[in-house]
């Protein structure tokens, strides 16, 4: 038996005792986990918005660890080996995975069927993330089994730490992406929504990426100094100051060239009326997500310039603004990360220094305390950006 | 039924494949014919030619023969014209029930062999009706599934794994198990959820390699079935689009119960949960297993997810 992180219903998880995972196929790998984080979308599970979650499934879908165990199939890695895990589980083999994008791989959702009903066409699967992708366990554990284990995981050499290299399994990756997608050009001005771990790290990606300026938008100015001290970007706290006549004065009325929501679906507002009409829709189940971040992107965003989405979103969203978006001949690119494409030249990144990642850290706790972890994280208490879990 | 059906299930049509209103159509002609342009000749073989009533019946026997006939023959609605060729038959013994009461000797011999000969017609006409009812109710409840998928393997590698017909079990969810018993010839087991067994033989009747193999139940099965799975190049050099037809007719009555079962109550998503754990084996090797559905993609498990936690060691 081992311990893990259960969620148990809304606003509930549990340290439990489940049986040890085991080799299901034959390109499974067993990871004796060493660091897990929580992730800002576990709190999306948390507070019950993602549908298709049943109480006992394991969460945690950044992790990293010992391989312990591999299946006949897994010859790339071996006993012993330190890797750090992508959270889309993806195959390597279909049509997707061939052209880069892991998280649509074809094969990884065992529940696609469900998916499809949902939206169109089924997503990979995800560790930890209902069942609707996949009903996969999660790394928020002693041990986690790891498919498609010649393709995803990597392997982190030694003088890269935990902290740091636990990054490479979403939130830096996803960051990264986002900041890529708005196909940065030499004096360019980058909006980024959200000073989480993602949104921090598509700051810090625009800038290696080189854009003129970042401009980091939030509320808690904690994150926004982190922002300001480690990245360098500028930044609004859109509780004391209108986010669009900010951006309009900063940038000469041009806009920003590209705009990154690292927010997504449990979006906050500034003006206490805009909040509560998606919150009541959200709550009566007429809208599934509180979609401010994305509005205001767009309509900030210049004329012909990218939005870029990497913030969560699970269903629908009220009152998008396509008048602007389609008169003003805006882009918009979005996406899970394909996290596996992004893994190793990211750790080269972290190798030459360029970028230190575990500078979002702001907590570390025995995997006993997920629960407290999870509390934490939701309330923003004691300045918290990342939990680590320590196994 | 469009083509394609007749050439994959032509026990659909019953133990004479389409021939069987056919035939009673050109028996009906012939009679009708006969009473028509002959009055005279057929009065005397049947031993009523004394008779001036009866000069004036035998052709307009004739037309109603030759109704059937022509209903018979056009293949709309078999049951209905069989079954009128029962009723023509009824009034023909009637008429020739009263001949026979007052006839003497020779003419009373034939009558009686008349009414003999139109007793056996009756008879088989009664059994090609209700054979051809039956077809028509099994053709009723045949059910018709087009389904495709996207595999990212060429055509040839998709064929061969299909071909090799032990293989269906890895990704057919319903099948328990294939054996190849030659080239063309196989025995197929399905089992349903709750254990009920459902065997058949089965052949390959068109065989193109790396295009198209179609098979059908032998005739005979209480369960007959049949398919057709094209490999076509996908464009943009995509791999290939595995393109498949099912036709079964699930019979009346318990086994068909149990066959409909075994497809569940959205049989079209089952196969298409088939065709993707085709996908899967062929692309990734085998069949996707997470911790809530450890037995792979499947509707019927999708209902009743068990939580994403490792197995305990008694369910590997």
């Amino acid at each position: 038996m081992m311990k893990a992180t259960a969620w148990m219903g809304t606003d509930s998880v549990k340290v439990i005792d489940v049986p040890d995972p085991k080799i299901m196929n034959a390109r499974d790998a067993i990871v004796r986990i060493t660091t897990t984080a929580i992730c800002g979308s576990d709190l999306h599970l948390y507070h019950g918005y993602i549908p298709a979650m049943r109480k006992g499934d394991i969460l945690g879908h950044e992790f990293m660890g010992e391989v312990v165990e591999v299946g006949p199939q897994v010859r790339n890695l071996k006993p012993g080996d330190r890797v750090v895990v992508p959270f889309p589980i993806a195959c390597g083999h279909c049509s997707s995975c061939q052209r880069g994008l892991y998280s649509v791989c074809e094969n990884s959702n065992p529940n696609a069927g469900i998916a499809e009903k949902i939206m169109g066409h089924s997503p990979a699967g995800i560790y930890g993330y209902s069942h609707l992708l996949g009903g996969y366990a999660g790394g928020q554990a002693e041990y986690a089994r790891v498919p498609f284990a010649d393709i995803g995981p990597l392997k982190v050499p030694d003088e890269v730490s935990d902290d740091q290299a636990v990054m490479l399994a979403d939130v830096f990756p996803t960051g990264y992406m986002g900041a890529e997608m708005c196909d940065i050009k030499p004096g360019q001005v980058i909006a980024v929504w959200g000073a989480g771990p993602v949104g921090l790290f598509a700051a810090a990606s625009a800038r290696l990426l080189g854009a003129e300026r970042v401009i980091v938008i939030d509320r808690f100015p904690y994150r926004l100094r982190l922002a300001e001290e480690h990245i360098g970007a500028e930044t609004i706290n859109y509780e004391q100051a209108d986010v669009l006549d900010t951006l309009n004065e900063m940038t000469a009325g041009r806009g920003p060239d590209a705009c990154i929501d690292a927010v997504g679906l449990e979006g906050h507002h500034g003006n206490a009326a805009m909040y509560a009409y998606d919150r009541a829709k959200q709550v009566a189940r007429v809208e599934t997500e509180r979609p401010f971040a994305l509005r205001q992107a767009i309509l900030a965003c210049r004329s012909g310039g990218v939005v870029s989405v990497v913030g969560a979103y699970g269903g629908f969203v009220d009152k998008f603004p396509m008048g602007a978006f389609m008169n003003r001949s805006l882009i918009m690119r979005t996406g899970q990360c394909h996290v596996q494409r992004y893994t190793r030249p990211l750790l080269e990144r972290i190798q030459r220094g360029e970028i230190d990642p575990s500078f979002i850290v702001s907590h570390r706790m025995p995997l006993r305390d997920a629960p407290k972890g999870y509390k934490i994280f939701q309330k923003k208490q004691d300045d918290c950006t990342k939990v680590l879990l320590k196994v | 039924m469009t083509r394609i059906d007749t050439v994959l299930l032509p026990e659909l049509d019953g133990p004479v494949p389409a021939t069987l209103p056919s035939a009673l159509g050109l028996l009906s002609l012939a009679l009708g014919v006969g009473a028509l342009v002959a009055p005279g000749p057929v009065a005397r073989l049947t031993g009523v030619d004394d008779s001036p009533s009866a000069r004036a019946v035998l052709p307009a026997v004739g037309l109603r023969e030759l109704g059937s006939a022509a209903g018979l023959l056009s293949g709309r609605r078999p049951a209905g014209w069989a079954w009128s060729r029962v009723a023509g038959d009824a009034m023909d013994l009637t008429l020739l029930g009263r001949a026979l009461a007052d006839r003497r000797g020779e003419r009373r011999r034939r009558v009686a062999l008349s009414t003999l000969a139109v007793a056996g017609i009756t008879a088989v006409d009664v059994l090609s009706a209700v054979r051809i009812g039956r077809a028509q109710r099994a053709r009723a409840r045949m059910i018709r599934m087009e389904i495709a998928v996207t595999v990212n393997r060429s055509p040839a590698e998709a064929y061969r794994f299909w071909r090799d017909m032990e293989n269906l079990p890895r990704f057919m969810a319903h099948l328990e198990s294939v054996r190849a018993d030659d080239l063309r010839r196989s025995h197929w087991i399905a089992r349903g959820p709750a254990g009920q067994r459902v065997e058949w033989d089965a052949e390959i009747i068109d065989d193109q390699p790396n295009k198209s193999i179609t098979w059908r139940s032998l005739p005979g099965t209480r369960v007959p079935n049949a398919g057709r799975v094209r490999f076509v190049p996908a464009p943009g050099d995509r791999g290939t689009e595995v393109r498949v037809e099912l036709r079964y007719a699930p019979p009346a009555g318990a086994l068909g119960r149990v066959v409909a079962k075994l497809f569940g109550e959205e049989p079209e998503q089952q196969v298409r949960d088939d065709l993707r754990r085709f996908k899967q084996v062929l692309e990734t090797g085998e069949v996707v297993r997470s911790e809530g559905s450890p037995n792979g993609i499947s509707v019927r498990q999708q209902a009743m997810q068990r939580p994403a936690q490792p197995l305990p060691t008694s369910r590997r």
